[in-house]
């Protein structure tokens, strides 16, 4: 099995009366930037912890190139990894923070030097090694932390919601920075993260949890536009299930029991004002433009009901004439429609993604 | 102006318990003792006539006795500390890493025997060491030995004791250090490759150093004066400090050579107070 280097079988994890892991099956390829993305009590911080070794299972198990890794201590694995604190030592310096596991291991002093001087070039942090942790600001600690874990070349390097505890300014910058970082050591990252933009943007693949069991593992694009429940589809922001039972919805795609339909896949239009001119809330690039006729397929009546200002689009929720209520951004650059107004909204049956029950 | 204000009650007590009787203290060392009331003449006489000497600070040094007695006590003491740190870390530790809810609890379990009068406490010890007490009548009575053991007035006695009643002091710093440790720390040592071992060497030891020379000196500086429970469960000879500074008040009525010793076992504790002052800074 060269294509995996770390596999999950069955690995179950109780609290009590709580399973926090279900019989979960996991595969990480060799090199890859892998997230485990899902909310609070998802289990995604366990099965981080359980890879770690900081805490063990009830059932099944771990294999590390194709070896049973499971009863090992955390102190024998080859996996590292960097806590959401961070965890600095904070009596030692930069410098002795980030030799600490090459201390530990018995790696030679001078190779020490060197490798530590070479983590810290790493993570652009040269020549602070005799500082203190509590004179770093924020972003240098998260490097610290991280120049620590990768001084000792893992294969697999764990991350605990690595950007959350930075400014937002910093996250983007630094996300770019984790993503250059995996690339340039080659080794596979697997990140916990809560946020689906942090783990779309960063990540090769995607796995999202739900109380203790994985929903859907694929690349970001197949998670975001085809998403496998409405779990999936309203974590990644398609915050519009569509119920073929309430909507008419083409025959072709009518059949599974629910759709997701992203806010930027309706096309909302104007009903009998003076201006007809089309507000458009769709992909940028589509310009197809709608009359103002009241029927017709995938089309329903609403009204304007919410309006969030979000920079570069505006999202209405507009109440459903038939019942319930669509979410829809529509770009900074197009006609907004006013609270209240009475406006059509239609969709491509194409946008629909079906929706496992 | 306010901060200062704020401190003016502190540094009036400071010199009113503090400064002013070390000062006095310091008047009757270097005084004479004579047979009045009180019994000794001070250093500075009528006029403004220097009458004092060194000559009380000369024997503490020439007579064996004294000397032995300040190093007994600063044996003891030391001995003292360093087993309550020995037994007082785990159970801090086991607190700190007890759920919060009850943490509370274990901590009133600590300071309990301070709900009982300390000589109280310490006649329990004499009746459970001495040769009719219960440790050796259970011993006798299951045949192990024959005779009673020498239990009581011995400087093991003496150690129970004086451990019994300053555990709590090095307790409870060490459980303030401990408590404010994140243990993600010692994970991530382990996850760096440092087993249970080598992470509690290299990361929770050095961090709760500060608890560590707290309770060390809690214990250690009134353990070095104890006079009662060396009075009540140690050996009658070998006397340490605290017991002959209480001779040589109360029996002898040599107020300026008890005074001396007095002075001279204050300095004696300066110094290890000053030295674990300079390793804290560095921890």
């Amino acid at each position: 099995m060269a294509d995996t280097l770390l596999e999950a079988r069955g690995l179950t994890r109780r609290f009590g009366a709580a399973l926090a892991l279900d019989a979960l099956d996991l595969a990480i390829r060799p090199g890859e930037f892998f997230a485990l993305l899902g909310g609070s009590g998802s289990g995604k911080s366990t099965l981080l912890r359980l890879i770690a070794g900081l805490d063990a299972p009830d059932g099944g198990a771990l294999f590390l190139d194709g070896r049973d890794i499971t009863a090992d201590p955390p102190w024998a694995r080859p996996v590292h990894m960097m806590f959401q604190s961070y965890a600095l030592f904070p009596h030692m310096s930069v410098a002795e923070n980030v030799g600490y596991g090459l201390r530990r291991v018995g790696v030679a002093r001078g190779e020490q030097a060197r490798r530590i001087a070479e983590a810290l070039a790493l993570v652009k942090l040269d020549g602070l090694g005799a500082r203190r942790p509590h004179h770093l600001s924020g972003g240098q600690r998260q490097r610290v932390a991280l120049a620590r874990s990768l001084v000792m070349r893992p294969r697999l390097l764990l991350l605990d919601e690595p950007l959350a505890a930075l400014d937002a300014g910093l996250r983007e910058q630094t996300g770019f920075e984790l993503r250059a970082l995996q690339r340039q050591t080659g080794a596979a990252f697997v990140m916990v993260t809560h946020d689906q933009e942090e783990a779309l943007a960063l990540a090769d693949r995607i796995a999202v949890l739900e109380g203790g069991r994985l929903v859907q593992v694929g690349t970001p694009e197949e998670v975001y536009w085809r998403p496998a429940t409405a779990f999936v589809a309203r974590f990644l922001g398609a915050a519009n299930i569509v119920e073929p039972a309430t909507l008419p919805l083409k025959p072709q795609v009518a059949g599974a029991a629910a759709y997701a339909l992203r806010p930027e896949y309706i096309r909302l239009t104007r009903i009998g004002g003076a201006s007809d001119s089309d507000l458009r809330a769709i992909r940028p690039s589509d310009h197809r433009t709608l009359g103002h006729e009241e029927t017709g397929p995938n089309r329903v009546m609403g009204v304007v009901r919410e309006a969030a200002f979000r920079g570069d689009s505006t999202l209405f929720v507009v109440a459903l004439e038939a019942g319930g209520a669509l979410r829809v951004t529509v770009h900074a650059d197009d006609p907004m429609p006013e609270m209240g107004e009475r406006v059509a909204l239609a969709w491509d049956p194409d946008d629909l993604a079906p929706l496992a029950a | 102006m306010r901060r200062l204000l704020i401190l003016v009650p502190v540094w009036a007590w400071l010199l009113a318990f503090v400064a002013a009787p070390a000062v006095i203290l310091l008047g009757i060392a270097l005084g004479q003792s004579t047979e009045g009331i009180p019994p000794f003449a001070p250093p500075v006489g009528p006029g403004l006539v220097w009458q004092g000497s060194l000559g009380n600070f000369a024997t503490l040094f020439e007579d064996e006795f004294y000397f032995d007695s300040l190093l007994r006590a600063l044996r003891i003491a030391t001995s003292t500390a360093a087993l309550a740190l020995l037994l007082g870390f785990p159970m801090a530790l086991a607190i700190a890493r007890a759920p919060r809810a009850r943490q509370a609890l274990l901590l009133a379990l600590v300071l309990l025997p301070f709900w009982t009068g300390f000589l109280l406490r310490m006649g329990a010890f004499i009746g459970l060491l001495r040769d009719q007490g219960l440790i050796n009548g259970l011993l006798i009575g299951l045949g192990v030995v024959q005779e009673p053991l020498p239990l009581l007035y011995t400087e093991g006695a003496m150690l129970a004791g004086m451990l019994h009643a300053y555990l709590p002091f090095a307790v409870l710093p060490l459980y303030a250090a401990l408590s404010r440790l994140d243990p993600v720390l010692e994970q991530a040592a382990m996850d760096l490759g440092a087993t249970p071992g080598a992470a509690f060497r290299t990361v929770t030891l050095p961090l709760a150093l500060p608890g560590i020379i707290a309770g060390f000196l809690l214990v250690f500086i009134p353990a070095a004066g104890e006079f009662v429970i060396p009075e009540l469960l140690g050996p009658s000879e070998a006397l340490p400090v605290g017991r002959v500074l209480w001779q040589e008040f109360f029996q002898n009525r040599d107020w300026p050579l008890a005074a001396a010793l007095a002075v001279a076992l204050l300095v004696l504790l300066i110094l290890p107070i000053r030295l674990f002052q300079r390793l804290e800074s560095r921890a």
